[in-house]
């Protein structure tokens, strides 16, 4: 094709579709259909819940996993495997304990047979570039987190790649360490002291793609899609009290927020008739009534813009909102436009008692969460009023992947727990009605 | 401080599956090969009757230093071994499904019911040398030591973290350096803690088997052991005490210079993310680390090292990985595998049970179990009383730090001490004060293994959080209660720990505690121990391999029943998190 050996193209991502293979023929799709192309000289931001697949497709643009269907072309060739000239960059960062800074950064340069000496000049120039400096001789866990992400970063560096693959590399920092590492990048990137032509960072920090990429791609997540592309116009340093930077802010949360369309909808409901298979975000009770309790209180008297309300909990997208999607599964609160509104049920819930709460909760739980309500009229149901935890595990792992399924019944136990509808014997793995008070 | 690590073989949650059943079958079948090309060459060996061990404590030094020489020759080869065998366990699935329960069964073995055979299979291969003989003793503390390694190399290779595997391939390392600069530094902990309990059982075993005797054969090697078993002969109690000394200063020098450099030396590949604070240096570490002209060999050295991993070894992995299930698995190499393990375990089966056909009876069997039985109450006996003495000791030690910081260096070095070398010391006891042996020999099984569940319980008490204990403090938690609620619970896995590798090593134990001898005064006790040790005095292969294998099933048996049963159990309750 053409557009394949058109110039500046480094990467193009062509229909691909990542699903595994579940139990009767049923597959769980993780990305569907995505399309991405990269060229040279962008900063591109793959922005996304968790679980939207955007590591996914990290990995697979990396070489390191093999799409189910779509192809991947590096540079016009199809791609394989790991390709040489892609550099990633870990959220956790991946160094090894047992080597100092400069071991770490040597790495792969070592496999890639460089002479010894230019693999010590080169190794120099990307610790002294990236300011780690003096640190040569220091191991990983003598390090701050900051620290050892540069050590992450120069250690891509190092291999002149002509992509570097960021996964996600700003969210095990703190605030302030973050930014400055985000700074200093993208310092570097303007002044093109940076060896490489093209960033593609994955986060789901909708201010850091904003600040940071020339183009975003939103992703949606059940399947994962690119559900939108926009480009930013703002030339760097960026300034984030900027109205217009703001306004794009809000925007995405809209975007992020948005209910789901009708086909979509109409999708979900002639999905198999076992029911309780919608997944649950792993959200505690304690953190809804504080979030539906601050909602209540003064200024926001029942409504909320969500990103004011993040920046003031000091939380991002990716936290806030399985928060109020939860609260809305509940019925006690709804989501539009990148708003969060308290509902009546919600401000029983804030004005009850530690008692009544509970009995609001159970109500809202059984008749909104399906998995709660199959588990307690399975209890209901049997003679000896027990019931193993074994055989919704297995449902649920037929419609989402294991991790998911654990997630959702955990999540399910303990919901059931706080409102009294059901016990849970963590050895028998048996939900049952022991210590319950039947009114 | 040293913090005890379970052997790696504690963690494997596998239940019994048909696999077992194959690498039951193909072990038999190889032990039963080797003893049969072991019998009938008992002839060679009488030329080899060897008397030339001085009891002049002049020659000790040099019989010291052979006998630490056949320590690390067989650690040599253990760890050749753990890195090959364990490695292609872990890269290929299908070699994973018969080498896991076959290093399994293995561990289960008493190996010193084997030192009959592999003596003899050795000499057999080099018929008249004195090559044999050595060759046989580095094999059996190979044997002693290799299962334990291999399974815990194992079980690193496949618990690498996510993230590290990305980097390596993402960076395109080759094999080779992958190996070097993850597989082995990942394992190092590991590996490290599982060597050095192989290799404190290890002088157990090599003190066990330089003096050998098959039917009316005895061959005796220079070494310690050997010092000893003439020295037992000739009722030369000097003699004794210069060898328990000389063994002293072994393991001293040998905890000094070697175990406790090591195991520091492997904190540096503990992955973990913080420092962690209060680890004291020790000496041999400093010296190595701040001597000028040691420091600049050490330099050198592991600058060459570093050439070697560096090197571009193979081919870099340039494929894809594809997620989900194995569905590049090829079925047809599949089939042809099982195929292969299923005819093998087979012909195997029919091996065993043809030996079994020809040489044995199933009232043999029943004798065996019975007398099995007889050992398995004296272990639990034994154990039982010095738990009885050992736990509140660990957990007065435990909630002291000046106490666990002078007991825990001792606890652990005399697991390391070889206890059969005052046997004889014991026995003399008996001999003198015509003790009844059935009940007087029951403790010499545990007079090394109890120091584990020292060692594990002061370390127990000592992880207990302050903060709890100074809860049960504030609510008067007192006498019996403190100990339901806080102490037990709390020390549990450790126990565990400690307890699970005293059993294993008092069964071993039982082959030369159930018969011992003083001069020409020789003491049996009742139990399978003395069964196997006298079966193989007079040479009987049938019922060595049938002892070997009822005592196989009963120390298998009561690690899947009872310590991994406990030891899941008690770390899910304690996981203080």
């Amino acid at each position: 094709m053409d557009q394949q050996t058109a110039p500046g193209i480094l990467l193009d991502v062509r229909n691909c579709r990542q699903s595994y293979p579940k139990e009767a023929n049923s597959e769980l799709i993780v990305l569907d259909d995505v399309n991405v192309t990269l060229r040279e000289g962008e900063i591109v931001g793959l922005l996304g819940r968790s679980g939207s697949g955007k590591s996914t497709l990290l990995r697979i643009i990396a070489g390191l996993l093999r799409p189910t269907r779509g192809d991947v072309s590096w540079k016009g060739t199809p791609v394989s495997g790991p390709v040489r000239g892609v550099a990633m960059v870990f959220q956790s960062f991946a160094l090894f304990p047992w080597l100092t800074v400069q071991e770490n950064v040597e790495l792969g340069l070592e496999a890639q047979g460089v002479a010894r000496r230019e693999r010590e000049e080169r190794t120099e120039e990307a610790i002294d570039l990236i300011g780690l400096g003096g640190y040569d001789g220091a191991y990983p866990k003598e390090l701050s987190g900051g620290m050892r992400q540069r050590v992450g970063l120069a250690r891509a560096l190092v291999t002149h790649p002509d992509l570097l693959l960021m996964d996600e590399p700003f969210s095990a920092l703190d605030v302030l360490t973050a930014e400055t590492l985000r700074t200093d990048l993208i310092d570097l990137w303007s002044e093109g002291k940076l060896p490489v032509k093209s960033i593609l960072i994955v986060t789901h920090n909708i201010e850091e793609a904003v600040l940071m990429c020339d183009r975003i791609l939103v992703f949606s997540s059940d399947p994962g899609r690119v559900a939108h592309e926009l480009r930013v116009p703002f030339p760097h340093p960026r300034n984030r009290l900027d109205p217009a930077f703001r306004k794009m802010v809000d925007d995405i949360y809209a975007v992020m927020t948005r209910r789901k369309s009708p086909a979509d909808l109409k999708a979900e409901a002639t999905r198999p008739a076992t029911g309780f298979a919608t997944p649950l975000h792993p959200i505690g009770t304690n953190l809804m009534s504080g979030l539906m309790e601050t909602l209540a209180a003064p200024p926001y008297d029942g409504r909320a813009d969500l990103p004011a309300l993040a920046s003031v909990l000091q939380y991002e997208a990716d936290e806030l909102l399985p928060l109020g999607e939860t609260l809305q599964l509940l019925r006690f609160a709804e989501l539009e436009d990148g708003d969060i509104r308290l509902t009546e049920q919600g401000r029983n819930f804030v004005h009850a008692d530690t008692e009544e709460r509970k009995q609001i909760f159970a109500a809202a739980a059984l008749a909104n969460v399906k998995l709660v309500a199959a588990i307690r009229q399975v209890i209901d149901e049997r003679w000896n009023h027990r019931a193993s935890a074994v055989r919704f595990r297995d449902e649920l792992e037929d419609h989402m992947s294991p991790e998911r399924a654990e997630e959702t019944l955990r999540t399910a136990i303990s919901w059931g727990r706080y409102a009294e509808i059901y016990s849970y014997d963590e050895e028998a793995q048996q939900f049952s009605l022991e210590d319950i008070e039947e009114e | 401080m040293t913090r005890p690590v379970p052997p790696a073989l504690v963690h494997g949650r596998r239940l019994p599956n048909a696999w077992d059943a194959a690498a039951i079958a193909l072990v038999f079948a190889l032990l039963i090969g080797v003893a049969h090309v072991a019998r009938g060459t008992l002839t060679p060996l009488a030329q080899m009757q060897s008397g030339h061990i001085h009891l002049d404590p002049a020659w000790l030094p040099g019989y010291a230093l052979r006998t630490t020489m056949r320590m690390f020759a067989a650690l040599l080869v253990s760890l050749g071994f753990t890195f090959t065998v364990a490695t292609l366990a872990a890269k290929s699935r299908r070699a994973a499904i018969i080498v896991i329960p076959v290093l399994d069964i293995l561990q289960s073995i008493p190996i010193l019911g084997f030192i009959s055979f592999t003596v003899l299979f050795f000499l057999h291969l080099f018929p008249g040398q004195e090559l044999g003989a050595e060759l046989a003793v580095v094999f059996v503390i190979f044997t002693s030591q290799a299962w334990n390694m291999a399974f815990s190399f194992y079980q690193s290779l496949t618990t690498e973290p996510a993230d590290l595997i990305e980097a390596c391939r993402s960076f395109g390392l080759t094999p080779w350096q992958r190996f070097w600069r993850l597989d082995v530094p990942f394992a190092v902990p590991g590996l490290v803690w599982n060597t050095m309990l192989s290799m404190s059982g290890g002088w157990f075993f090599v003190v066990a088997s330089e003096a050998i005797t098959v039917g009316n054969t005895t061959f005796t090697l220079p070494g310690i052991g050997s010092y000893v078993a003439v020295a037992l002969q000739h009722r030369d109690f000097a003699a004794i005490v210069y060898a328990l000394l000389a063994m002293l200063v072994v393991i001293l020098l040998y905890d000094q210079l070697l175990f406790r450099p090591l195991v520091a030396w492997s904190g540096k590949f503990r992955f973990e993310t913080v420092p962690s604070a209060g680890e004291t240096e020790p000496w041999v570490l400093r010296l190595l680390r701040r001597t000028f002209l040691l420091r600049a060999a050490g330099d050198w050295l592991s600058d060459q090292f570093a050439h070697i991993v560096r090197l571009r070894l193979g081919r870099a992995e340039r494929t894809f990985v594809s997620a989900g299930r194995h569905r590049g698995a090829s079925r047809i190499g599949d089939a042809a595998f099982y195929a292969v393990v299923i005819i093998a375990a087979g012909i195997a089966s029919a091996q065993v049970v043809e030996f079994c056909a020809r040489t044995m009876h199933w009232s043999d069997l029943a004798r065996c179990v019975i007398l099995a039985l007889y050992t398995l109450a004296r272990v639990i006996a034994a154990l039982a009383i010095s738990c009885l003495v050992w736990v509140p000791v660990g957990v007065w030690v435990g909630f002291r730090p000046w106490a666990t910081r002078l007991v825990q260096p001792a606890a652990q070095f005399l697991t390391a001490f070889p206890a059969n070398l005052v046997f004889p010391v014991v026995v003399a006891g008996i001999v003198y004060f015509r003790l009844a042996p059935d009940i007087w020999l029951t403790p010499l099984m545990v007079l090394g293994t109890q120091w584990y569940i020292l060692f594990n319980v002061v370390a127990g008490a000592a992880a207990l959080p302050g903060d709890l204990r100074e809860a049960a403090a504030n609510f008067r938690l007192r006498g019996l209660l403190r100990w339901r609620r806080l102490i037990i619970p709390g020390i549990l896995p450790y126990f565990v720990t400690g307890a699970l590798t005293a059993t294993g090593a008092a069964w071993n134990a039982s082959i030369v505690a159930e018969v011992a001898s003083w001069g020409h005064t020789t003491l049996v006790a009742r139990g399978l121990g003395a069964y196997i040790a006298q079966a193989t005095v007079a040479g009987d292969t049938s019922r060595i391999v049938l002892g070997v294998a009822v005592m196989a099933a009963f120390v298998l048996g009561f690690n899947r029943l009872v310590w991994r049963p406990l030891y899941a159990y008690a770390s899910r309750r304690t996981n203080f998190g």
